[in-house]
């Protein structure tokens, strides 16, 4: 771990034949919701739920990504992040409720024979609203936290374990009906976004190709993160602490930032996902779901940038076909995959692609 | 009491056929008639009738009978009421005791006459006071204020919920009329209010002591693994599990090889369950967490992932619902403190159980030489290997105390809550939670963390909601770590990396 840090596949396996894996991918990835506005018999055409499974990984790789960015490059592995996608989620599917509900409440208000939204509803109805909240909730949320737990210098396990409280806090206060987010159920049958149907496959690639422009973004500012002085003090904080700050700097503005930074792309993962997948309820938030975002990035590589998509990619590619083929030993196989990456991989796939070709 | 003469007599006279017939006579009526005559026997109690009353209240006018009684639930209460008017007969003081707590809640002004004439020969005093209330109860609709006036006063000592309610509707406008029994409710009534007040928080206080002792016994184990080796394990509520289901095996092996001995099996199950749990914790520790030293957010997902393994194979094994793990006899039932509070045994000895593992754990860690050497390996790793402590079987031996603790937490779980595959993660954030509070290696922090904690959930569930609750004490921890970031007892030392 006290490498240099910015050990991406790109360095090992020779510019070239990296960048023209990378660009076939984001080609690939471009190309298939086009192929799915094919028609229907067409040999090419891509069914929706192909396209739904890729935008739903594609999602979660946004949430590998931003955790690697706590924890592989500044040493706090958070076991929370479920939370704050939950909470850009939520946000994008109260402004989709209201758009499904048009004037009247949303249909589970009605059930409870509430008369009125509460006030943290006000103004969901307007999508540009909504897009703020997607920022401002997980951003807010992480903000106050981060500035507590910081402050106080909370690090190591004790860090993984109040993020992971956190998220289990969040979990029951979602699952309570009174809290106004449609309790065990959250929010389902959205019907458009933006006056567009959010079942048609024209909605479907265009939500798929945000999702793209999302991840490379990301991927984009992360890397801009990795090579910058800021990126540097970042890993010196994750290896020694303390001498960082004999050495005068102040850990906590470095860490507040890139914590805020990762929950508000977290954020705007789960908001993308919600309107690509159609619900979003509160077991999004449970301790499980965090922690097996965790996995992802410890099996793809820590401290790297494609890592962590690598590793989203694989574990939701096995999840699908696990879940179908033999739904009683994923459980196995999940829990084999943390013990084995954590003892035999600490460096993750790109480790062993890394060694491979310096052999 | 030339009644009470004329009812032997009668006892004496008449044959049991006369009750017989008097049975069928109540099978034969109308179900308006039956309740008339159900209020008639409650008046006028008759010994010999406690058989027939029995019998009805199981559904048929005698034991080797088969017709059914067709009951509906005023004639279910109707025979209660008139049961426990006959049991008043009774030689037994216990009998007669729970029959005068039930003529408390179902006596009707009919029986006024037998109340006040058993009230005055009654001679044992609980039993007296009992009935007394129930006396009181039905005096309060007496036409004279004085006695309405005396039953008021006697009912305001009572510390009785139905008290309170039968005082409350005394005080609806145009209910009483004389202002001095009226004064008196209101008062009676407060003094009411406040004995239920006491008792309601002694309550919450009690099962905020079970959730405690429940917490200690899953946090010690969690608190020593992480003191000595900076780890926190993941699976350790898996070990609570195995616990659990340790004890429902043990029960099933009893049912079936020791149905004699099946009083005793939770006793027997507490070195399985230390036995299985330890065995798996160190096996754990033997092939896993030993490679990951040093690493602890590794371990973490390591353990986790072991804990994902354990549930999904208890899963196969003995399927996804929960298993039946019943109470025996002792540990079933509880001990009646005040009209509204009722302390179960089963928490009772459980807190008493907690308690002694904490003592045990103690004098393990600072009378042994085991407990010697962990001491050691906790303070200075590197300075205990040189002075020749091994510290891998240091490690591992604390690892299987820690896990067989949370073993033992498991049989103390499975008497109180429901034993299924999941039940591990229920309890292991609040045990991390008491970790974190109660700083590391320190037994005495982690005691008052948990029944800190524990308290502290109960008193606040019934304010604010069980989930507001656990949100609040969450945020108090967040605060509390601000001003104490080693937790309440922390190790003083020097060192930083």
């Amino acid at each position: 771990m006290n490498q240099p840090l910015l050990v991406t596949a790109t360095q090992k396996a020779g510019p070239r034949l990296t960048l023209a894996i990378g660009a076939t991918i984001i080609l690939a990835l471009l190309a298939l919701p086009l192929l799915s506005l094919l028609p229907a018999d067409h040999n090419l055409q891509v069914s929706a739920y192909t396209l739904t499974l890729v935008g739903k990984i594609l999602c979660y790789a946004i949430v590998a990504l931003a955790l690697d960015l706590v924890w592989g490059y500044a040493g706090l592995l958070s076991l929370g992040h479920g939370l704050f996608f939950a909470l850009g989620g939520y946000a994008m599917g109260m402004y989709l409720m209201r758009q499904a509900s048009g004037d009247s409440l949303p249909a589970f208000m009605t059930f409870l024979s509430w008369t009125e939204l509460p006030w943290y509803w006000a103004g969901t109805q307007h999508f540009a609203w909504a897009l703020c909240l997607v920022v401002l909730a997980p951003g807010l949320l992480a903000l106050v936290f981060g500035w507590f737990a910081f402050r106080s210098r909370i690090k190591g396990v004790y860090f993984s374990i109040m993020t992971q409280a956190l998220t289990f806090a969040g979990m029951l206060l979602f699952f309570r009906n009174e809290t106004g987010f449609g309790g065990n159920n959250g929010f389902t049958s959205f019907r458009t976004i933006l006056g567009f149907d959010i079942a048609s496959q024209g909605t479907r690639a265009v939500l798929f190709l945000l999702t793209v422009a999302l991840l490379l973004v990301s991927l984009y500012l992360g890397w801009c993160l990795a090579r910058s002085k800021f990126g540097r003090v970042l890993t010196a904080l994750r290896d020694a602490e303390n001498r960082l700050m004999f050495c005068g700097y102040d850990p906590r503005g470095f860490k507040l930032l890139v914590w805020v930074l990762s929950a508000v792309l977290c954020g705007l993962a789960g908001a993308l996902y919600v309107p690509q997948v159609g619900i979003i309820n509160p077991s999004e938030m449970s301790p499980t779901n965090s922690i097996e975002a965790a996995v992802w990035v410890a099996l793809g590589g820590r401290g790297t940038l494609i890592g962590p998509l690598l590793g989203a990619g694989l574990v939701n590619g096995m999840k699908s076909w696990f879940t179908v083929a033999f739904p009683e030993f994923w459980l196995f196989f999940l829990g084999a995959l943390f013990i084995v990456v954590t003892l035999y991989l600490p460096k993750g796939v790109i480790g062993v692609l890394k060694k491979r070709n310096q052999a | 009491m030339p009644k009470a003469l004329y009812t032997l007599l009668l006892l004496l006279l008449l044959p049991l056929a006369t009750h017989a017939s008097e049975g069928e006579f109540f099978l034969t009526s109308k179900p308006a008639d039956q309740a008339r005559l159900l209020q008639d026997w409650a008046a006028q109690p008759d010994a010999a009738r406690l058989a027939l009353l029995s019998e009805l209240k199981q559904g048929r006018i005698a034991a080797d009978d088969t017709r059914k009684v067709r009951l509906n639930n005023r004639l279910r209460g109707l025979i209660d009421n008139a049961l426990a008017s006959h049991q008043m007969l009774s030689d037994d003081t216990r009998v007669r005791l729970s029959a005068a707590q039930q003529l408390q809640k179902s006596a009707q002004p009919a029986q006024v006459a037998f109340l006040d004439r058993r009230f005055a020969i009654e001679a044992d005093a609980a039993v007296r006071a009992a009935l007394g209330l129930a006396l009181a109860n039905l005096q309060l609709a007496a036409s004279e204020p004085s006695v309405r006036l005396a039953a008021v006063r006697l009912l305001g000592e009572t510390g009785d919920p139905q008290a309170r309610t039968r005082l409350q509707a005394l005080l609806e406008p145009g209910a009483e009329t004389d202002a001095a029994v009226r004064t008196a409710a209101q008062t009676s009534l407060a003094q009411v209010e406040h004995k239920l007040l006491i008792g309601e928080l002694l309550g919450q206080a009690f099962s905020g002591l079970s959730l405690g002792s429940i917490l200690l016994l899953a946090a010690l184990g969690l608190a020593i693994t992480f003191g000595l080796l900076g780890v926190i394990n993941m699976a350790h509520g898996e070990m609570l599990m195995l616990g659990a289901y340790s004890t429902y095996m043990v029960q099933v092996m009893m049912q079936r090889l020791a149905p004699d001995a099946i009083e005793f099996y939770p006793l027997i199950a507490l070195p399985v369950a230390f036995a299985i749990s330890a065995g798996v914790g160190m096996l754990l520790e033997r092939t896993v967490i030993r490679h990951l030293y040093g690493r602890p957010l590794e371990t973490l997902l390591a353990t986790w992932g072991i804990s994902l393994i354990l549930i999904q194979a208890i899963r196969l094994l003995f399927g996804a619902q929960n298993v039946e793990v019943s109470n025996p006899g002792w540990l079933s039932g509880g001990l009646q403190v005040l009209p509204n509070l009722v302390l179960p045994y089963n928490r009772m000895v459980i807190i008493g159980f907690a308690l002694a593992v904490v003592l045990l754990t103690w004098l393990l860690l600072n009378r042994t030489r085991l407990g010697l050497n962990v001491r050691a390996v906790t303070q200075n790793r590197n300075m205990a290997a040189c002075c020749g402590v091994s510290t891998g079987r240091v490690d591992m031996l604390a690892f299987g105390l820690g896990s067989g603790i949370a073993g033992l937490g498991g049989v103390a779980l499975s008497q109180v809550g429901n034993v299924g595959p999941d039940l591990g993660q229920s309890y292991i954030i609040d045990s991390f939670l008491v970790v974190v509070l109660g700083g590391v290696g320190q037994l005495a922090g982690t005691l008052w963390a948990a029944f800190g904690l524990g308290i502290a959930n109960k008193l606040l569930e019934p304010q604010i909601g069980a989930v507001l609750g656990k949100i609040l004490i969450l945020a108090l921890i967040i605060l509390f770590i601000q001003k104490r970031p080693q937790g309440l007892f922390a190790l003083k030392g020097r060192v930083i990396d």
